[in-house]
């Protein structure tokens, strides 16, 4: 961090990649990272609000350039989410999708800010010793998503199917009704069930931390002399430049994979 | 890489803003568009249907056109012919008016001779009787010899 003094590299990992947490139990599960949840609240209520203000005043004549751009993502995710699901989705799953999108799009674009300036700021303006810019980093984030999404998946498994309809299927399908293949089924299914929340979560998480890391030992690099500082200000513009593509294409994914998932427990077996 | 509470408090975030949206940003924006998109798609119709009217009242035009053409051609060649019959009337009449005028005056002409013809035979009979009463020296009664004046006045 800015203003103390690293003495090893590992200790300027770290201390970045360590989480601002406040514990309120005996258990390590009663911790809470402050630093994800405030900024991904944060993130939520600013990149939302800001579409709803817009929302709210939409006109169905000409519209404001401002009105004209959230209509652009609308008509974005609009697209993408009619390819995948056939039914009802302006009810619920084209605006989870849309919400999906631009919440893990903001949290991901956390990692164009310069770590280091940040820590900084946190620092000297809120007194914070760790913070974490990128929510999507914390697994728990990404997992805390993944798992809301199968929660959905299971509800509107059952909602569309009926509750024996939902079992049956987790019995019966992919092999058939025959009773001697119902373990083969229930354990295909059971894993799928968890893979999916695993493969969706781990997929973003991964991205965005390595992502982070590769920042922090670029970041390292301007500690080696002045000649480390060009050149680590050189490597840094390119992998920010770089990771654009990875930020809006992991939300990208993250949400086609939310609108495949509620699709596929629409459809069923 | 813990899994911790962190998971329950961004997982609630998650689903209240999941149900913010789909209660308060999706609806608006849906209805903006949609309600655009079908004054535009009504507004596409009309021109449609503004230019096919267009069409019908040109064709109308054109046959109306057409009709009051060959009628007005029609009432030409009727008067044409109407005036051609009264023209030929007219001569016709003038010739029988100028037949009747000439005959007319023909008669009058052959009158007016048979008239002076009469005046001058009974002038000569009367000259004669004159001559020859001058010749006798006598009056030649005329009861006397009217028979025979008058057979005179035929001869001549």
């Amino acid at each position: 961090m800015a203003g103390s003094t690293y003495n090893t590299p590992s200790d300027y990992i770290g201390h970045h990649l360590a989480f601002n947490e406040v514990s309120f139990g005996d258990h390590p599960f009663w911790t809470m990272h402050v630093d994800s949840v405030v900024m991904a609240v944060l993130l939520g209520l600013v990149s939302m609000g800001l579409i709803w203000l817009v929302a709210r005043k939409a006109t169905a004549g000409v519209p404001t350039k401002t009105q004209a751009f959230i209509e652009l993502l609308f008509g974005f995710i609009d697209d993408q989410v009619k390819t995948s699901f056939h039914g009802d989705r302006h009810a619920f799953i084209a605006p989870a999708a849309l919400t999906v999108f631009v919440w893990v799009l903001m949290m991901n674009a956390m990692d164009f800010l310069p770590i280091d300036i940040m820590a900084t700021i946190y620092n000297k303006l809120f007194h914070v010793e760790y913070w974490r810019n990128v929510p999507t980093s914390d697994v728990n984030t990404t997992f805390a998503l993944a798992l809301g999404v199968w929660f959905l998946m299971i509800y509107f498994g059952i909602k569309v199917h009926g509750i024996k309809g939902w079992l049956h299927d987790l019995f019966c399908a992919p092999f058939g009704s025959n009773p001697f293949v119902w373990p083969a089924n229930f354990l295909f299914n059971i894993i799928e069930y968890v893979s999916k929340p695993l493969s969706h979560s781990l997929r973003l998480f991964g991205n965005m931390y390595a992502g982070e890391v590769i920042f922090l030992l670029i970041g390292m690099l301007a500690a080696s002399g002045v000649f480390g500082v060009f050149f680590s200000a050189f490597l840094g513009a390119g992998w920010a430049i770089f990771h654009i593509l990875i930020v809006a294409l992991q939300a990208f994914v993250f949400m086609m994979l939310t609108v495949v998932y509620l699709s596929m427990a629409h459809a069923g077996h | 890489m813990n899994i911790n509470f962190t998971l329950i408090a961004q997982a609630l975030a998650f689903a209240i803003l999941i149900w913010f949206t789909v209660r308060f940003v999706w609806p608006p924006l849906l209805k903006a568009i949609e309600t655009r998109q079908k004054e535009i798609a009504d507004g596409l119709a009309a021109a449609h249907e503004g230019k096919a009217s267009l069409e019908i009242a040109e064709k109308k035009n054109q046959e109306s056109l057409s009709i009051s053409k060959q009628k007005s051609a029609e009432i030409i060649s009727q008067a044409e012919k109407r005036a051609n019959e009264i023209v030929d009337a007219a001569k016709t009449e003038a010739k029988v008016e100028a037949d009747r005028i000439v005959a007319g005056a023909h008669s009058e002409i052959d009158q007016e001779v048979n008239r002076a013809k009469e005046a001058l035979r009974a002038e000569v009979s009367q000259l004669a009787l004159s001559a020859a009463e001058k010749i006798l020296q006598k009056e030649i009664k005329k009861e006397d010899h009217s028979a025979m004046l008058t057979k005179l006045a035929k001869e001549l």
